[in-house]
């Protein structure tokens, strides 16, 4: 697998990856705004959020229809649909993509759930690596207790339910995100994650993020046509 | 070639109880499935539209029926899941190949996880209106990757059986206007800027996807059905091979 860059695509994409709770959305948000702020072509996009595959996953969470094989492959389908109609035209065009997650979070969350690895990765070998990916490290702790301080109901699928590993559903997500930092963590240098310590204040970890993007993106040649 | 129906076994009140066959997923398959406790048989009938696939698989129904043994029907874009999502989306022909192949692989995986698996636990007879052959065949023919194809579709249980009724797509069209006196945008490979013309597309893109299927049968080993046959005539060709199938002797 290839960045774009190195596919010599003009467009840049930059993934933000971490568990739930880990301030990666916030993050991702403030850089967005920072770039519009400098008049950059910069387009922001979210896991789960094709609209014509949307319908069919939210019925499948909803019914509690999904097993692990096509709990994958609606993600899967819905990743391509986005990635095939939005991402590629735009970083063709020269944009610079913003994802808040991208396909490591089907590795982990697909691999926790028992399905073949290299089944998964084979099925997402159509889509270039991130030009930049950002692997917000907080404590599991930390992260639980963002997502559980203020007792939300959680949904079946997000709290791991389907895994039956504990009926307490806040137990449940316990175990179900611990699993998953194992898996960022397994695969973090293969994909070359930058890790930012998510333990700081929001304002630390924004400055190192747009250092970051700054060295290694050249905004310059981002801006838009006016 | 004989036409001597193959004695039914309707009228015996013995009911034959089939053999069981050794089972295998293609690929990865599902994780935590036994596949020794899939006692069912599975069959397919694989071919284009206008093959007669339905015919013959309503006839095999009743004669399985009648002999005994629970069946049950599955195809292509039947699942609680995705089914009507997918009729939307091609509707309004806007996703892309990877989108609608992945789109098509969870509508595929949503039945055999619900139904066909579950069926074949359950000693029934499941058959098959088309299976991932077709799916794989649509995507050859629209460029898509047959290594990545082959990973998506490790997922899939080998079949005991798949017929490929095969009929020149000179006599696809012939059999498709006496029906509907159209041709249908998808069967017709409009998506793929064959002609202008509907009917040109048509005749290239059915000789495209029987090229693609000729190519899967050298990995898969389909039984080809001359299809340009008498319905009934064909029919007892499958019923023998079935029947065999039954008797736990493998095809070939």
């Amino acid at each position: 697998m290839k960045t774009f860059a190195k596919m010599g695509l003009p467009g840049r994409l930059i993934a933000v990856e971490g568990l739930d709770g880990s301030g990666k959305s916030t993050q991702i948000y403030l850089l967005k705004r920072w770039l519009e702020s400098q008049q950059l072509k910069v387009f922001f996009t979210e896991w789960n959020s094709s609209e014509l595959v949307k319908s069919a996953t939210s019925k499948g969470k909803k019914q509690e229809l999904l097993t692990p094989t096509t709990f994958s492959l609606i993600h899967a389908t819905d990743f391509a649909d986005r990635y095939e109609r939005q991402l590629v035209p735009l970083l063709r065009a020269g944009y610079l993509v913003l994802c808040d997650r991208y396909v490591f979070t089907a590795y982990a969350r697909d691999i926790v759930r028992g399905c073949p690895p290299q089944w998964v990765r084979d099925i997402y070998s159509f889509a270039a690596l991130p030009d930049l990916t950002l692997f917000f490290k907080a404590g599991l702790e930390v992260s639980l207790s963002r997502i559980l301080d203020g007792r939300p109901e959680l949904k079946y699928f997000e709290a791991g339910m389907d895994l039956r590993l504990s009926p307490d559903p806040y137990e449940s997500f316990r175990i179900f995100q611990g699993r998953i930092l194992e898996q960022y963590l397994a695969m973090s240098s293969e994909f070359d994650f930058i890790t930012v310590d998510a333990n700081q204040t929001i304002e630390a970890q924004q400055s190192i993020v747009r250092s970051l993007v700054t060295r290694r993106i050249d905004l310059g040649s981002f801006a838009a046509a006016i | 070639m004989s036409i001597r129906p193959v004695k039914l076994g309707a009228r015996a009140a013995r009911v034959m109880v089939p053999q069981r066959s050794k089972r295998r997923f293609y690929g990865h398959g599902i994780p935590e499935v036994d596949v020794t406790k899939l006692a069912g048989k599975l069959i397919v009938v694989e071919g284009a539209d206008g093959s007669g696939r339905s015919t013959q698989i309503q006839l095999l129904v009743n004669w399985l029926e009648s002999a005994g043994h629970s069946t049950v029907q599955v195809g292509l874009k039947r699942s609680t899941l995705v089914s009507e999502e997918l009729d939307r989306a091609q509707e309004g022909n806007i996703l892309s190949r990877t989108t609608l192949s992945l789109f098509y692989a969870t509508d595929f995986a949503d039945q055999l996880e619900n139904i066909i698996l579950p069926a074949l636990r359950a000693g029934q007879m499941v058959l098959a209106d088309r299976y991932i052959y077709t799916l794989m065949a649509r995507d050859l023919v629209r460029g898509m990757d047959f290594k990545w194809l082959q990973n998506l579709y490790g997922l899939a249980l080998v079949p005991d059986a798949v017929f490929y009724l095969n009929v020149k797509p000179e006599e696809l069209v012939q059999r498709t206007f006496a029906k509907y006196a159209r041709l249908d945008y998808w069967e017709s490979g409009m998506d793929l800027g064959l002609g202008r013309d509907i009917f040109d597309s048509f005749l290239k893109y059915q000789a495209m996807m029987a090229q693609q299927f000729k190519r899967l049968q050298a990995t898969y080993g389909f039984h080809i059905i001359d299809a340009h046959r008498p319905v009934e005539m064909i029919n007892v060709d499958l019923r023998k091979k079935i029947e065999a199938v039954l008797a736990g002797h493998k095809l070939h």
